[in-house]
């Protein structure tokens, strides 16, 4: 093959000619200088979206809230200062205050502190156990995909024995599976982040991989082949963008339930060995016990888990959009 | 290749799908056929007769299970002629793009969604050619512009979703052209498009074909498109050839009755108002094994018992040594003669020029 670079040989010269002029009369502005990436154009367009702006604030707010949690809080979490004012026993429990903004929970404790500190904590175990079960998942799913589309004979075995291990995994609960690991690498806060990390990677796998086979079979990765691009670089340039959506969308559905997990794995005495340490699941577990005499312990750290979770959910969900090039105007 | 041996010589291809169940289903039956540079060899049927199978089976893109391939396709490449269908797969990937194109059906589907216009021509030139960065966004612009896409350079950033159905085209042919191919397959390339721009892209390929000397196969059901476009004409029935012919005589003395079918079945502008359309009967699953005989016998409306005693063959006919036909009972010409479809739009585009 000639691999100079061809003079361009206008096939039909004269209507070419007149097909510019008739595009530079019209004044169509050649703006080359703009930038076009995918993310930077899905950015220009949530900012005009009020569920991604919501949900951006939300998120903002709440990160915001978690990293400078020891400036906000009025007092120490664990201080049991207001222990002489509160009997449980008896139902009598403090509600809000000018002293206590949330009144006191069944200890004495200062709640908005403990509510204001618990968001860090509730953040990082999210957030971490999110990217875990997201990377973990993405690089046995994308790997998996990339076989199973592309590899022939050798590929479709590597498929095969990944998926079979991610059936495992997914066959038992979720919990159990984080109860499992919890309980055999010891009780802390690394393990409950790991735990419900790895407890999430099935789920990623499954997705990433089933998005890739059916991008797989798209046209545009046949015309891509008929081209001759490389195998590897049809999976990354190709298949694997168009199969992120999902993903991505998942990833902000899984920090809400990690959040759960997480709580639930220290209500059964699997988190955090020092339980008088805030955490948003922590708290409510312990409100279960006075939810018929005092349900105000459960809604606040209730309403903090739901609002969390709807904010990335809307993020989530807007980003999805926005990458959506089917949807953009 | 001094020689005067065509691009590509094949010789019964035949494909057949499901290996281990119980019969082989054959989807090409032996086809024979040769495109030489700087023509348009057509492939004509109806769904399911075989085109398009034979179109990925030269490209190497059937899957790699479950599928029989047979046959020669022995193509000139530079390095002396090698037989296609037994290349391992990492010579056809060199291959596809550089030597072979193939431009596919829907445009919209062809182009990846997420990917800008010019990173898809690019990755071609990156690819082949070596080329990146400015000089090879420069080249993708060219070859937009050579396309007839006006503003090249503003269309390089945008998303196939910006673009009409018959821009998206021309970028997949400008993606198709890049490493000048010698030969290109155009799998349907004008069914999704509406019928003015049908004309121009067709104008297109035949100017591709006429100043770089590829040579092209059209695979198409539009006997307007093969009219228009094609030097030489392989009608397809089940999977096997039942005429082939120059154009002129294809159009103006069609031999086989399925041929005579076809050219009876389009629709005409000066028909009588209210007049039936008339079909080619039956469907193309009424058919019998070739082994038994004319598969098309039932679907015919000038079958013998002749026509069901073992597979007819492919005989010239007298009078005119290119046109071969695989009928016992050919239809005598001055029956049919069909000025009407040589005067499609398509046609005429391509006149308007000259």
């Amino acid at each position: 093959m000639p691999t100079s670079p061809s003079s361009p040989t206008p096939l039909h010269k004269r209507k070419a000619e007149k097909v510019d002029r008739l595009a530079e009369l019209m004044g169509s502005r050649t703006d080359e200088g703009r930038a076009s990436g995918i993310w930077i154009d899905a950015f220009r367009r949530m900012r005009t979206n009020p569920m991604a702006i919501t949900g951006a604030v939300i998120v903002v707010v709440f990160v915001a809230v978690a990293l400078f949690s020891p400036l906000i809080a009025h007092y120490s979490p664990t201080s049991q200062a207001w222990g002489d004012e509160v009997f449980p026993n008896r139902n009598e429990f403090v509600g809000p205050r000018a002293e206590n903004w949330l009144g006191l929970d069944h200890l004495g404790r200062d709640l908005y502190s403990r509510f204001i500190i618990g968001a860090r904590q509730t953040l990082l175990v999210g957030v971490v156990a999110t990217l875990v079960g997201f990377c973990f998942g993405a690089l046995l799913g994308g790997l998996a995909g990339a076989c199973a589309v592309l590899g022939g004979r050798w590929g479709r075995r590597v498929d095969n024995v990944i998926m079979r291990v991610i059936d495992m995994m997914l066959a038992l609960p979720t919990l159990l599976l984080a109860v499992t690991v919890a309980a055999l690498v010891g009780p802390s806060l690394t393990t409950v982040m790991l735990a419900v990390g790895i407890a999430q990677i099935p789920i990623f796998a499954r997705l990433l991989r089933g998005a890739m086979l059916a991008q797989g079979n798209r046209e545009y990765v046949l015309a891509a082949q008929s081209m001759g691009v490389r195998r590897h670089k049809i999976a990354l340039t190709h298949i694997l963008p168009n199969s992120m959506g999902p993903v991505i969308v998942q990833s902000t559905l899984t920090l809400a339930t990690a959040i759960i997990d997480a709580a639930a794995l220290s209500y059964l005495g699997l988190g955090n060995p020092d339980a008088s340490f805030p955490e948003w699941g922590t708290m409510l577990a312990e409100a279960q016990r006075f939810l018929s005499t005092a349900p105000a312990l459960a809604v606040y750290p209730a309403l903090g888990i739901i609002i969390t979770a709807l904010g990335f959910t809307l993020l989530g969900e807007s980003l999805r959009e926005a990458l959506d090039p089917k949807l953009r105007k | 290749m001094g020689t005067n041996a065509p691009l590509l010589a094949v010789e019964e291809l035949s494909v057949a799908f499901g290996g281990r169940g119980p019969a082989p289903v054959k989807a090409v039956d032996g086809v024979s056929f040769s495109l030489e540079e700087g023509k348009v060899t057509g492939l004509v049927g109806e769904s399911g007769c075989g085109k398009s199978v034979t179109s990925l089976a030269l490209m190497g893109l059937l899957p790699d299970r479950g599928v029989e391939v047979g046959g020669r396709a022995l193509m000139q490449l530079p390095k002396g002629p090698e037989d296609l269908l037994v290349l391992p797969q990492r010579r056809m990937r060199d291959l596809r793009g550089s030597q072979l194109a193939m431009i596919f059906q829907d445009p919209l589907s062809s182009l990846n969604p997420v990917v800008p216009i010019g990173r898809q021509v690019t990755e071609i030139l990156k690819r082949h050619r070596g080329m990146r960065g400015e000089p090879a966004r420069k080249e993708a612009a060219d070859l937009l512009h050579r396309v007839g896409i006006p503003d090249p350079t503003r269309r390089l950033s945008e998303y196939p979703h910006q673009l009409s159905g018959g821009m998206r085209q021309r970028a997949l042919i400008a993606m198709a052209v890049a490493c000048r191919p010698r030969l290109m397959i155009a799998d349907e390339p004008t069914t999704a498009l509406d019928v003015t721009i049908q004309a121009q892209i067709l104008e297109l390929l035949r100017d591709l074909v006429t100043e770089e000397g590829t040579a092209m196969l059209m695979i198409t059901h539009d006997l307007g498109v093969v009219a228009g476009l094609c030097d030489d004409i392989n009608v397809l029935y089940a999977g096997r050839a039942v005429e082939h012919a120059p154009r002129a005589p294809l159009f103006t003395e069609p031999t086989h009755p399925y041929t005579v079918g076809l050219l009876g079945s389009i629709p005409r502008l000066n028909a009588p108002r209210g007049e039936p359309l008339t079909p080619v009967r039956g469907s193309v699953n009424d058919d019998i094994a070739w082994t038994d005989g004319c598969a098309f016998a039932p679907r015919c409306d000038h079958y013998t018992m002749d026509c069901l005693q073992g597979p007819p063959s492919l005989v010239e006919r007298d009078s005119d040594p290119g046109h071969v036909h695989r009928c016992v009972n050919p239809i005598g010409h001055a029956e049919v003669v069909d000025r009407a479809v040589l005067d499609s739009p398509a046609v005429v585009g391509e006149e308007e020029d000259r």
